[in-house]
């Protein structure tokens, strides 16, 4: 029985096509897999099904009948519910006002039954948070489950995941599985978005591949292996990278000495940080989110100002430098949520300029030419799907990354501070990602890379430093580090004595 | 029984192009009623409203004299806004301005209006900045909210003005609260003789041009629209931000001084407390209305212009009251904000 049927759906935004006669069937209590590269068109499909689009053409039905949807209120009446890659919270609440935001009986809130029945929500549902904590201070991992709870609070009968995993790490994501799992046996409908083939592969019972706004086909899960759906999704074989081993400069790059900051909440949240990164090396910043390294990237990007320390860069102080200074020192900076890092009502082309308008001014005047040329030689080169003169707010989570990959590494940095820089990207796109890491490397520039995806880590680093509560806990040469390994000083189980690498 | 659904979806290009012309038909409906309450015909009001003015050359240029202030001010609000700046203050900033021009006419006497009159536009611009400085600066340094500071200080200056003008520049032959006449070398020459058409229309029509250069053609311009549209991103894109709040704020307040110096130079030549019919609230409603565009802008001034020419010649002829004028300039807005909102929408039956 299909709980939701999508007939013929076609979706223009001007001349783009993103959605072209999409069919898609949901069944009752599976976890359908929806599959494609950066831009195919997914998100927008699942916008549509939550009413935050109206298809131009097609019809949607849900339990055989045919609906309207028109707003996600209407989706929601309909046990419809999504968690978009952008979160919809509101920051100043805490997260049980969050999640019964709009979804409460009486007229009166009370805060402590409130936040009693979210803690029993969430423990049902085994999704860890704290109720009382206000959505501001979390962690973008953090943001995610109170998004998920948020739904599964509202009753939903289908679920909507919109690239969920990729802000999770390894353990988080078996918890979620595990949910999910549980929640499939009582009858909920999950639709999955994943870049992801071992998620696929993993959890779903289907799967849809979506490509250029086209659905290449459904398949069974069972019935299908990585390499298929790899195919259907770039049509052709992918491979992974790989680091090849050589020597590491000897020169220091980026020096960062016993540096201290606070969170928003001006509670100390890194504590005595060294590190060192030297000339073609990647240094992997291991560690499960909100364990400082939003803040470590925002103190190395001249966005926060450290409370004690010194940060060198290739032998320059750059304590407390202001963000435009750390750029004109050689920093490119990849943060951790892309939409900090444009302006989405500015264009494509004044995005990519807007870090280094020095070079498209003359005499203070915008050299218009100019900076449509760089974009369009950047677009060309970065392979991002939209044009110079798109706002970047209109463009998928995957392209707008590549915006930003295009602005810094074009410019040859000495220092690469590369924040979650895979995050959302399909495979083709994480491949390419990665590959221009390792050239930066291989050009001879330090690459300091934070993430949460363990495989990423190990693929990339030379070294890899695990923080654990704002502290470094330990730092392994890639031949030593292994999951298991990393994954017990990430839960702050086991520490290495501090400084006995970071030093080196 | 019929029944309509509610649904986002955006307006075809064609309606979008045509909402100034809806809104004003929708304005003219919702007045209507109030002109016949006033016991007029609506179809004879809006012809002095928007035709009569136009068909004389008196009038016609009284349309442009009128939209002088308007368009400055509205330059001058816009300016803010685009950075993210909400100046609320360009009244008091606009009297800055004219306290300045006011004193300068009196002192530049000697020089020739070569050199007095830019001596009289920087004074009113420097004077506005000065003014718009203060909050500005608590803004940026200690994040003090901009909308409270700027329109309090509004307040502030009209004691400054109402301390001078019955205080030490009182006129001592009348005995009225007006500042000396400003001698005539710095007065703003007239565009066309025996109309009050003056050198302030060129310099509203400058800034027009100004305006647009700056945000779409310069360096700032593109910093300050980061700025104001997405703080944090073009903060770390290196736009320093909190400056470029602090340049726009400071242009905002000149311009809006500059308003000053020319309602004293060009209309009045003398300091009054009644300068300003409020030009520095009203820039707000025409920078909103011309969607902070610098075209927008002029056509909302000059719109704003014309409704006010057309309310005096109205209320000669026809005897309603003089308010009609700007209830309509204030349903103007309402209905065409509202438009731009429901544009996203349309109604269906189900
Ligand atoms: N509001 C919009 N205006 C204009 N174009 C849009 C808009 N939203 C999406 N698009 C375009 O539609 C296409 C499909 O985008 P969509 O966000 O659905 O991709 P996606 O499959 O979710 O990609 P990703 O994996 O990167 O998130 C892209 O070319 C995108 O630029
Ligand atoms: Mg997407």
């Amino acid at each position: 029985m299909d709980i939701v049927q999508m007939r013929g759906i076609t979706k223009r935004f001007g001349p783009v096509v993103a959605n072209d006669h999409i069919d898609f069937n949901l069944r009752k209590g599976e976890i359908h897999a929806l599959l494609g590269e950066n831009g195919a068109g997914k998100t927008t499909l699942m916008r549509i099904l939550y009413g935050l689009y109206r298809a131009d053409e097609g019809e949607i039905l849900v339990e055989g009948w045919p609906v309207r949807i028109n707003s996600p209120k209407d989706a929601i009446a309909l046990g419809i519910g999504m968690v978009t890659q952008h979160f919809a919270l509101v920051p100043p609440l805490t997260v049980a006002e969050n999640v019964v935001l709009g979804f409460t009986d009486g007229f009166v809130l009370e805060k402590a039954t409130i936040e009693q029945r979210v803690a029993e929500a969430a423990k049902r549902f085994g999704l860890e948070v704290d109720p009382s904590a206000v959505v501001r201070h979390l962690s973008v991992g953090q943001r995610q489950r109170v998004e998920i709870l948020k739904a599964l609070y509202r009753e939903a009968r289908v679920l909507i995941l919109d690239e969920p995993t990729a802000v999770l790490v390894p353990q988080e994501i078996d918890a979620l599985f595990e949910t999910l799992e549980r929640l499939r046996a009582g009858g909920l409908s999950v639709i999955f978005i994943t870049h992801k083939l071992e998620e696929v592969m993993r959890i779903s019972d289907r799967v849809t591949v979506l490509r250029d706004g086209r659905v290449v086909g459904t398949v069974e899960t069972a019935r299908t292996n990585e390499r298929e759906l790899a195919r259907m999704m770039v049509g052709r074989e992918t491979f992974g990278v790989r680091r090849e081993e050589r020597a590491v400069g000897e020169q220091p790059l980026l020096q960062v000495e016993r540096v201290c900051a606070e969170d928003d909440q001006g509670l100390p949240a890194l504590k005595e940080v060294s590190l060192v990164v030297h000339a073609g090396e990647i240094l992997g910043i291991a560690g499960v989110g909100g364990n400082g390294q939003k803040e470590l990237a925002e103190v190395l990007s001249g966005v926060r100002r450290p409370t004690s320390g010194r940060i060198l860069v290739d032998g320059q102080d750059l304590t407390g430098a202001t963000p435009d200074e750390f750029t004109a020192a050689g920093v490119g900076r990849i943060p951790e949520d892309r939409h900090a890092g444009v302006v989405g009502e500015l264009s494509v082309a004044e995005n990519l300029a807007l870090e280094y308008l020095e070079e498209f001014a003359r005499g203070g005047m915008l050299d218009r030419e100019a900076i449509r040329r760089h974009a369009e030689e950047l677009i060309q080169r970065f392979q991002i799907k939209a044009r110079a003169t798109d706002r970047a707010r209109t463009l998928s989570g995957g392209n707008l990354q590549k915006l930003i990959l295009a602005r810094v590494l074009s410019r040859d940095p000495k220092v690469v501070l590369a924040s979650q820089p895979t995050r959302g990207l399909d495979v083709g796109a994480t491949e390419y990602v990665r590959q221009q890491l390792l050239a930066q490397r291989a050009r001879g520039a330090a690459v300091l890379l934070i993430s949460e995806d363990l495989d990423e880590i190990l693929a990339l680093s030379d070294r890899i430093a695990v923080m654990y509560e704002g502290e470094i806990v330990g730092v392994l040469p890639a031949q030593d580090a292994d999951p298991e390994r990393l994954g017990l000083m990430m839960s702050g189980a086991v520490k290495e004595r501090q400084g006995a690498y970071a030093e080196v | 029984m019929l029944r309509f659904k509610i649904e986002k979806t955006g307006a075809p290009v064609w309606m979008r192009s045509l909402i100034p012309v809806f809104a004003l038909l929708v304005t003219f409906l919702i007045t209507s009623g109030l002109i016949l309450w006033g016991q007029a015909n609506p179809i004879q009001a809006y012809y002095y409203f928007l035709i009569a003015p136009l068909t004389s050359r008196v009038s016609a240029l009284e349309v442009l004299v009128k939209s002088t202030p308007l368009i400055l001010s509205g330059v001058a609000v816009t300016f803010a806004f685009v950075a993210g700046y909400y100046n609320i203050g360009a009244e008091g900033q606009l009297y800055a301005g004219a306290i300045a021009a006011a004193w300068l006419g009196t002192v530049l006497g000697g020089l020739p209006p070569a050199l007095a009159i830019p001596i009289m536009l920087l004074g009113g611009f420097i004077a506005g900045a000065l003014w718009a400085l203060t909050p500005a600066l608590l803004r940026v340094k200690l994040a003090v909210d901009e909308v409270v500071t700027t329109l309090l200080l509004n307040s502030v200056m009209l004691f400054i003005v109402s301390a001078l003008l019955n205080g030490p520049w009182r006129s001592p032959v009348s005995g009225w609260p007006q500042s000396p006449e400003i001698a005539p070398s710095t007065v703003l020459p007239k565009l066309i003789p025996r109309s009050r058409l003056h050198l302030g229309f060129v310099v509203a029509v400058l800034s027009v041009v100004v305006l647009w250069f700056v945000l779409s053609r310069t360096v700032f311009g593109l910093k300050m629209r980061a700025a104001g549209l997405g703080r944090e991103a073009a903060r770390f894109a290196g736009v320093n931000v909190g400056r470029t709040m602090l340049i726009a704020a400071l242009i905002s307040g000149g311009i809006a001084g500059i308003v000053g110096v020319s309602e004293v130079a060009g209309i009045h030549f003398h300091l009054i407390e009644e300068i300003s019919p409020g030009y520095g609230y009203t820039g707000i409603l025409i920078a909103t209305l011309g969607a902070l565009n610098a075209w927008g802008v002029a056509a909302a001034a000059l719109f704003f212009g014309l409704i006010d020419t057309g309310t005096q010649t109205l209320s000669h002829a026809m005897g309603v009251p003089i308010y009609l004028g700007e209830v309509t300039q204030a349903t103007m807005l309402l209905v065409t904000l509202a438009m731009l909102l429901l544009q996203n929408y349309r109604i269906r039956r189900v």
